[in-house]
């Protein structure tokens, strides 16, 4: 099974102007990604399902994942001069790193039996049904899974031939698995006594409507 | 105005000609063929299925969301309520996940007791679907209660050892909870003894049932391509004739040491998943006599894993089983906090409906009822 | 990779022409079950509950309850409102207030005590996580399960005076474990007192 570190170069001469990057993975599992690029990921795709040293024909797990707007405070050091002495002192930036969506393949070889390659497309910003590219059309698989990611990630795949939302109803707004989602106050509740629902729900329906 | 539950439709010919009417219907979510809470959305020309839909979510809790806002130990009893059929194999599937984002090791015991508890699991999950499968063609509760009859035994081992019949909420990460004593071995070597007993008898009923034939041989058949493409796991891939088990492909756990076989159909058709099931529940009896002959002794707990307080290093994990439905997967992602980032299930079953409409177009109604059957769906983790 | 193909396929054998011989043999087998039902135990499985009962396996695990050590279930409650089960209760069903004095533990130690501690069983999944993180051993696994109420919000909501229960009901229901647990608390409490002793025997301030 070739890594990722490998495959990238094969990539990037099958199928030319993609960008690709490895990302990390430093816990114990050690499953490094391929980010592609929205632009070339259903072509990266068609490529890592028919390469014979490949084969991916499977493709077990899609999702999203909602990566929220970050503050990101990196640590440099850098040498002053103060009065002819130099010193070095640390300083810390803090830059903001916009937010965005991600879409997250598992692939598999059912034909060599190895596996996972990681394969990843990200959107540009975290808007209402932020663009990315459906891969139903390579993996039948993705169908329903694709559909969920659209239904509780808001993240709208182009190319998909039946994008509507699965687990929650039509009509639903908003999309929950979003880090900044808030839940509605007036869903029905079970409240127990020491609830913050109770409470919720007590702002909701004033005592004198209860009653 | 309430919805209706049917609707007729204009039926026209090629040329455009209106050549009759077909009929809409609303099956589910209230149905007893369904399993649950489930809606198929039927475009029906006379009793012909010429458009199938499934509709899903009626039993939707967000159960990842519930599992980001909580510690990773909060969401093992969760898990039992996903396929709450076969909670073994749910508990394994997460603390095998997360014993691979934290590099855990698990003891040689523990993995054992793993082993017969996901092969018990098989055994009753295997048991039950035929019996409702059965039923959906009519066989109207007599296999359903001897399938529930030795379910009830292996679910009696289930809660001596863990507590729970159901949610059993047994294995933590770096092992399981308590463990099994040396009495409850000798119970489960004398259930695996008597279930191959058991199984002639299920299948003198059965297997070469003239109706069950007539009912099941080439309908809903799936051809190899489309089930490899679909991510189709689990008994419905292998009896397309693929040969692919997570237990004999990622040999997790301890499985490379033991030795079983992995049966295979021939034709993808809903006659060919029921004789994989059977074939399958034989294999794993297999499997369960070389774990009990096996067995060491020694702890079930890694000393060093941590029940409170227990925060994984950032990074990503994909850990995947072959559960009783198909491939179960769980995808965390750690950001060194106590709760995961993200938390994500690869349910089976969900993903095992995506071809429901290709098996059911242009057969009977009835027949779709008997087509879902076979795909052995648990609305618990299909909604999740 | 071992596989194995179906081998017996029945499709080479057309069902129309079958005669119907195994729906027979079918009925044999239910005909055997039912008749057999009246022979052996084995086939007889039903019980006729609440005429009979079974007894509950020694894990089985309904709700919780609070154990307390003697007979004063105000004196004795083990539970020291630490609030680690109401952290880590996965849907959150506990509820507890600190008292504001302290009272004697096992030990003689001064602890303090829940002046409030309810469960509410409505939402509690029987998750049993609160007795594994419980360090000393106070809230443990009933095995009452006919407890049905017609007032969902009160009947449900078990204080910590319907929820208290004595250390014998934990024998009870729960030899070995409770055995095991007496052990521990018996062997710190020891150990308590042969450090009590041991401060009681060299002077308090020895540089005096």
């Amino acid at each position: 099974m070739e890594t990722p570190e490998q495959i990238k170069p094969r990539l990037e001469a099958a199928v030319p102007g993609a960008k690709i990057d490895v990302l990390p993975n430093d816990c114990p599992a050690g499953e490094r990604s391929l980010l592609v690029d929205p632009a070339h990921v259903l072509a990266v795709a068609k490529f890592l399902r028919d390469d014979p040293q490949l084969r991916l024909d499977f493709c077990s797990n899609v999702t999203g994942v909602d990566w929220p707007d970050i503050v990101v405070k990196s640590k440099f050091k850098k040498t002053v001069v103060v009065d002819g002495v130099e010193s070095e002192i640390e300083e810390t930036i803090e830059t903001l790193r916009s937010g965005y969506l991600e879409c997250v393949y598992h692939l598999y070889s059912m034909e060599l039996k190895h596996g996972p390659v990681v394969l990843r497309q990200r959107t540009v910003n975290r808007d209402h049904e932020a663009p990315a590219v459906s891969l139903t059309p390579v993996w039948r698989g993705c169908e329903f899974q694709e559909r969920e990611v659209y239904d509780l990630y808001g993240i709208r795949l182009e190319g998909h031939p039946d994008l509507r939302r699965i687990l929650m109803w039509d009509g639903f707004k908003g999309f929950p698995m979003r880090k900044d989602y808030v839940p509605p106050d007036d869903f029905e509740y079970e409240p127990t006594p020491h609830d913050e629902v109770l409470e919720q729900a007590k702002k909701h329906y004033p005592p004198e409507v209860k009653a | 105005m309430p919805p209706k539950n049917y609707e007729i439709l204009p039926k026209t010919s090629e040329t455009g000609e209106p050549i009759g009417e077909l009929l809409e219907i609303s099956m589910g979510p209230h149905h007893p063929s369904t399993h649950g809470v489930f809606r198929m959305d039927l475009v029906l020309d006379g009793e012909t299925v010429v458009k199938l839909k499934p509709v899903f979510g009626y039993l939707h809790r967000n159960h990842e969301k519930i599992a980001e806002n909580i510690s990773y130990l909060g969401s093992m009893p969760y898990t039992d309520r996903l396929d709450y059929f076969c909670s073994m194999t749910n508990n394994w599937a997460y603390a095998l996940t997360v014993e691979k984002l934290a590099g855990l090791p698990v003891p040689e015991r523990a993995e054992y007791i793993r082993v017969i508890m996901a092969e018990l699991t098989r055994l009753q999950n295997h048991t039950c679907l035929i019996g409702f499968f059965v039923q959906d063609m009519g066989a109207l509760g007599t296999p359903l209660m001897y399938a529930f009859r030795e379910r009830e035994k292996i679910l009696d081992l289930f809660e001596s050892v863990s507590g729970a019949r159901m949610m059993c909420n047994y294995m933590r990460f770096g092992g399981v909870r308590c463990d099994v004593t040396p009495d409850w071995l000798a119970q489960a070597k004398q259930l695996v003894d008597g279930y191959g007993k058991f199984l002639d008898e299920f299948e003198a009923l059965f297997t070469e049932n003239e109706i069950l034939l007539a009912r099941t041989q080439g309908v809903g058949v799936l051809p190899r391509e489309l089930v490899v493409s679909a991510s189709i796991t689990g008994p419905m891939l292998r009896a397309a004739g693929v040969n692919y088990d997570v237990r004999k492909v990622d040999k997790y756990g301890i499985y490379g040491r033991f030795d079983f076989k992995v049966p295979l159909g021939e034709h993808g058709d809903i006659y060919d998943r029921y004789m994989v099931r059977v074939l399958e529940m034989r294999e794993s009896l297999k499997i369960l006599q070389q774990a009990l002959r096996d067995i060491p002794s020694g702890p079930v707990m890694d000393p060093k894993a941590k029940l409170r307080g227990f925060r994984p290093k950032a990074g990503e994990a994909y850990g995947r089983i072959e559960a009783p439905k198909g491939e179960l997967g769980f995808y965390l992602i750690s950001d060194g906090s106590p709760n995961p980032f993200r938390y994500r299930v690869r349910p089976p079953s969900f993903i095992n409906l995506t071809v429901l409409e290709d098996m059911c177009l242009g057969h009977r109604i009835s027949d779709t009822v008997v087509i879902l059957g076979s795909v052995d769906i648990v609305l618990g983790e299909v909604d999740r | 990779m071992g596989t194995l193909n179906i081998e017996h396929r029945t499709s080479n054998i057309e069902w129309t022409e079958m005669l119907g011989e195994q729906i027979i043999k079918g009925m044999a087998v239910t005909a055997r079950n039912f008749f057999g039902s009246y022979v052996s135990k084995e086939r007889l499985t039903t019980v006729q509950y609440p005429e009979e009962r079974l007894t509950p396996k020694e894990n089985t695990r309904q709700f919780p309850f609070l154990v307390y050590d003697g007979d004063d279930w105000e004196k004795g409650m083990r539970c020291v409102a630490c609030q680690i089960c109401e952290k880590e209760c996965p849907p959150q069903c506990i509820y507890i207030v600190k008292s504001k004095d302290k009272k004697p533990d096992y030990k003689g130690q001064l602890q303090l005590y829940p002046a409030t501690f309810d469960i509410d069983i409505s939402v509690c999944m029987s998750c049993q996580i609160c007795v594994e993180v419980c360090p000393f051993d106070a809230i443990k696994m009933d095995t009452e399960f006919e407890l049905s109420t017609d007032d969902r919000f009160g009947g449900l909501l078990f204080s910590k005076d319907k929820l208290s229960k004595s250390n014998e009901h934990y024998r009870r229901i729960h030899p070995t474990d409770a055995a095991a647990v007496d052990e521990h608390l018996a062997g710190e409490k020891a150990k308590a007192e042969a450090k009590a002793k041991a401060a009681a025997a060299t002077p308090a301030n020895p540089a005096a």
